[in-house]
């Protein structure tokens, strides 16, 4: 198949799959996730929950004490990388026009060689956190390939998008096509890996928090 | 078809465009008449020293793209600032050949410098790879969450339901009561 064929492929065919098994995908889990894995708790609540969902989700976006100290790099390389991401998917140019024809919402844009350099701070980031992964024997030893694939599917789409508005390694028409594969790729799995985390992280620590203030241990 | 599907037997050039750079056409037989010798092709057969870069690569609007600065509509002030095609479809990144190096008309201009974009008229499947107008970035035809997504995703949700189940199932059976002497030990 020539670059051509298949960045239209890519640009057609491929994005409509990918799209519709993350949406529907997506909804699924979300669906599976908070109606069908909950019994009704029958139990009095041994405590008003007031706001402790809230403060959970507060709470934990923050180090515990001593923490920090720990592990310095969990938590600086874990919030530059997200927020890069962040800006790299959300601020791009390139990107805006995609999600404006798919949903009608657009925004300004940050100039190129900002998004530029956040992608190089990013896979910088990214590569530092795997390093240290494989690294610290307890996070070697949680690790299993589930989470090298999430980093791995993460990892992919910034790289070859970085190589692709630079110019490098293959192509445009090739490495423009490889990211927009890549992209898919990781839209495909969002909904059925850890990278679901998109959508439950905030709901999953404010039913922690309420959890635990009906428990009696309100934060 | 191409013509090189047809004729095995003899060397093709493709001079590839709609309509092909009338330099080009005379520059490959002026390389021929010279030096003897067909010039260095491309895997698509056309002449590296014409298509060897691609418009974008040579567009004098590139500091722009390079920028992030986009003309929105063809007569935003974007446009009239000579801000980059690419959000209105321009295929200069896809496109190789020499428009914005050699121009048109003796020189005058090329399509990008009078304000539209690249239509990639030198690729293979010229124009059938979506619009002219929808951006590389855009989906190069309307979007159809087609039934094999739904297919998969309904196999996937049942996959991941029935693993759960199992799960559940096993860590039930699994499952120890511990006795008052059990918490005294």
């Amino acid at each position: 198949m020539n670059a051509d064929l298949f960045l239209t492929w890519v640009r057609s065919t491929g994005l409509s799959i990918a799209t519709g098994i993350f949406v529907l995908g997506t909804l699924w889990r979300l669906f599976e996730i908070y109606s069908l894995g909950r019994k009704k708790d029958m139990a009095v609540p041994r405590h008003r929950t007031g706001a402790s969902g809230l403060h959970t989700m507060l709470r934990r976006s923050v180090p515990p004490p001593g923490m920090f100290k720990r592990s310095p790099t969990s938590y600086v390389a874990g919030y530059v990388f997200h927020i890069g991401l962040f800006v790299i998917v959300f601020l791009f140019a390139q990107h805006i026009k995609l999600i404006q024809e798919l949903t009608g919402l657009s925004w300004p844009n940050l100039p190129a060689q900002f998004i530029d350099a956040t992608a190089v701070v990013t896979l910088a980031i990214m590569l530092l956190v795997l390093v240290e992964r494989i690294n610290k024997p307890v996070k070697r030893f949680l690790s299993t390939f589930k989470d090298y694939t999430a980093w791995t599917l993460t990892f992919l789409p910034v790289l070859t998008g970085l190589l692709a508005t630079k110019h490098l390694l293959f192509s445009y028409t090739w490495m423009l096509a490889l990211h927009i594969l890549s992209a898919e790729l990781l839209l495909i799995f969002i909904p059925f890996t850890k990278l679901i985390h998109v959508f439950t992280l905030w709901g999953s620590r404010w039913y922690n928090g309420d959890v635990n203030g009906k428990k009696g241990v309100p934060v | 078809m191409a013509v090189s599907d047809i004729i095995k037997d003899k060397p093709i050039i493709n001079i590839s465009g709609c309509p092909p750079i009338p330099v080009v056409i005379t520059g490959v037989l002026a390389h021929y008449l010279t030096f003897g010798a067909l010039p260095e092709l491309d895997d698509l057969g056309r002449p590296k020293s014409f298509y060897g870069e691609t418009i974008h690569d040579r567009c004098y609007r590139r500091p722009f793209y390079d920028q992030g600065k986009f003309a929105k509509t063809f007569d935003d002030e974007g446009a009239r600032n000579g801000w980059c095609l690419f959000e209105l479809g321009c295929k200069g990144p896809t496109t190789h050949n020499a428009c914005a190096t050699t121009k048109w008309n003796g020189g005058t201009s090329f399509p990008i410098e009078s304000g539209h974009g690249c239509l990639g008229c030198s690729e293979p499947h010229f124009w059938d790879a979506g619009s002219f107008y929808s951006a590389l970035s855009m989906p190069a035809s309307p979007l159809k969450l087609g039934a094999d997504a739904a297919v998969t995703d309904i196999a996937a949700g049942i996959a991941v339901s029935i693993a759960n189940r199992v799960k559940k199932g096993a860590a039930k059976s699994a499952h120890e009561k511990a006795t008052i002497a059990d918490l005294e030990k």
